[in-house]
């Protein structure tokens, strides 16, 4: 974290940093995420999301069913070609900068739908930040990932203004 | 103690006229019906022996095992008072390889919509006379049928092609 505050201010309320580190400081304790569950992984994506995993505590609660306040996509579910085009079209309406999260085996590469109909990963049509595996991964997983793509948020350059 | 005539008997007896031929497994019955004639069969079924509720339409490919090709297939099903008029009875219809095409039941119940609207999208059957003869889950302009025994499951180009255009529509 770039900001801290504490005796090293000494009361005089100034500090230095970088506006990189201010801006990265605020996003990653406010991720907004766009649901974007199409099967099951979706059930366990709102157990990590509720009252027992709790992701609030990552600061990650505030889901949006609309991607235009979301910087957040968690994909979890089977994608079929038809389905691709739509949730490519709402991870485009989500402004920048954002992060997805491919969550479970059959977003990551497909899982056990090698068919007609399946997207082999959802990678072939979106840039991918953080692949979770499992089937379903565990509340526990999802919130790694939640704070793997953190790390990520830390290492960001300036933002564009 | 005799016995009333089953139901199924009196099914037989009248539909027997479009029947070609019946067979038994554990105790569901099923009719091989011509195929010209099944709206004509369903009605009858429908009007007179109470089976009013199409619980599926769907199509068998034997591709080279058995003559002719395709075999769609209805399950009907008739919710009668007593447990032995409660039946479920089973249609074949058998159809070419070339151009399969058989009469809709739409008019005989209307819940055959998307039932056969699946049974095109997945087999390529024309069901003639079908109000809305469109594809039901595969996007409009796929352009294979994907549950033909001569289909590589595995092939993802008509469904990348169906992709690729609905996001340049998209972004128009």
């Amino acid at each position: 974290m770039g900001v801290s505050s504490g005796s090293l201010l000494g009361g005089d309320g100034f500090l230095t940093t970088k506006i990189s580190a201010v801006a990265n400081w605020g996003r990653k304790h406010s991720l907004w995420p766009m649901a974007f569950g199409t099967a099951c992984c979706a059930i366990e994506m709102m157990g990590t999301f509720s009252s027992r995993f709790d992701i609030a505590r990552f600061g990650a609660e505030t889901v949006r069913f609309s991607p235009r306040q979301a910087d957040l996509m968690i994909v979890s579910g089977t994608i079929t070609y038809k389905m691709a085009s739509v949730c490519r079209r709402i991870y485009e309406q989500m402004p920048e900068p954002k992060w997805v999260i491919a969550m479970g085996s059959c977003t990551c590469g497909g899982g056990p739908f090698d068919s007609y109909a399946v997207v082999q990963g959802i990678d072939e049509f979106l840039p991918v930040d953080v692949y979770v595996g499992g089937c379903p991964p565990r509340p526990e997983a999802l919130i790694d990932a939640v704070m793997k793509i953190q790390k990520k948020i830390d290492n960001e350059g300036p933002p564009i203004v | 103690m005799t016995s009333p005539p089953a139901p199924v008997d009196q099914i037989r007896e009248k539909i027997g006229a479009y029947t070609l031929s019946e067979s038994e497994f554990r105790g569901e019955t099923t009719f091989t019906v011509k195929a010209e004639s099944i709206v004509e069969c369903c009605s009858l079924l429908k009007n007179t022996l109470g089976f009013t509720y199409l619980a599926d339409v769907t199509v068998v490919d034997y591709l080279t095992v058995k003559f002719p090709r395709y075999e769609v297939v209805y399950l009907l099903h008739r919710f009668g008072e007593n447990y032995e008029e409660n039946l479920k009875i089973r249609l074949k219809a058998a159809l070419e390889q070339d151009n399969p095409a058989i009469d809709s039941v739409t008019s005989v119940w209307s819940g055959a919509n998307w039932l056969e609207r699946e049974a095109y999208d997945m087999f390529g059957i024309t069901f003639r006379g079908h109000p809305d003869p469109r594809r039901i889950l595969m996007p409009d302009d796929y352009d294979e049928f994907p549950l033909r025994k001569d289909f590589d499951v595995r092939d993802r180009e008509s469904s990348k092609r169906c992709f690729e255009r609905a996001l340049d529509e998209g972004l128009e």
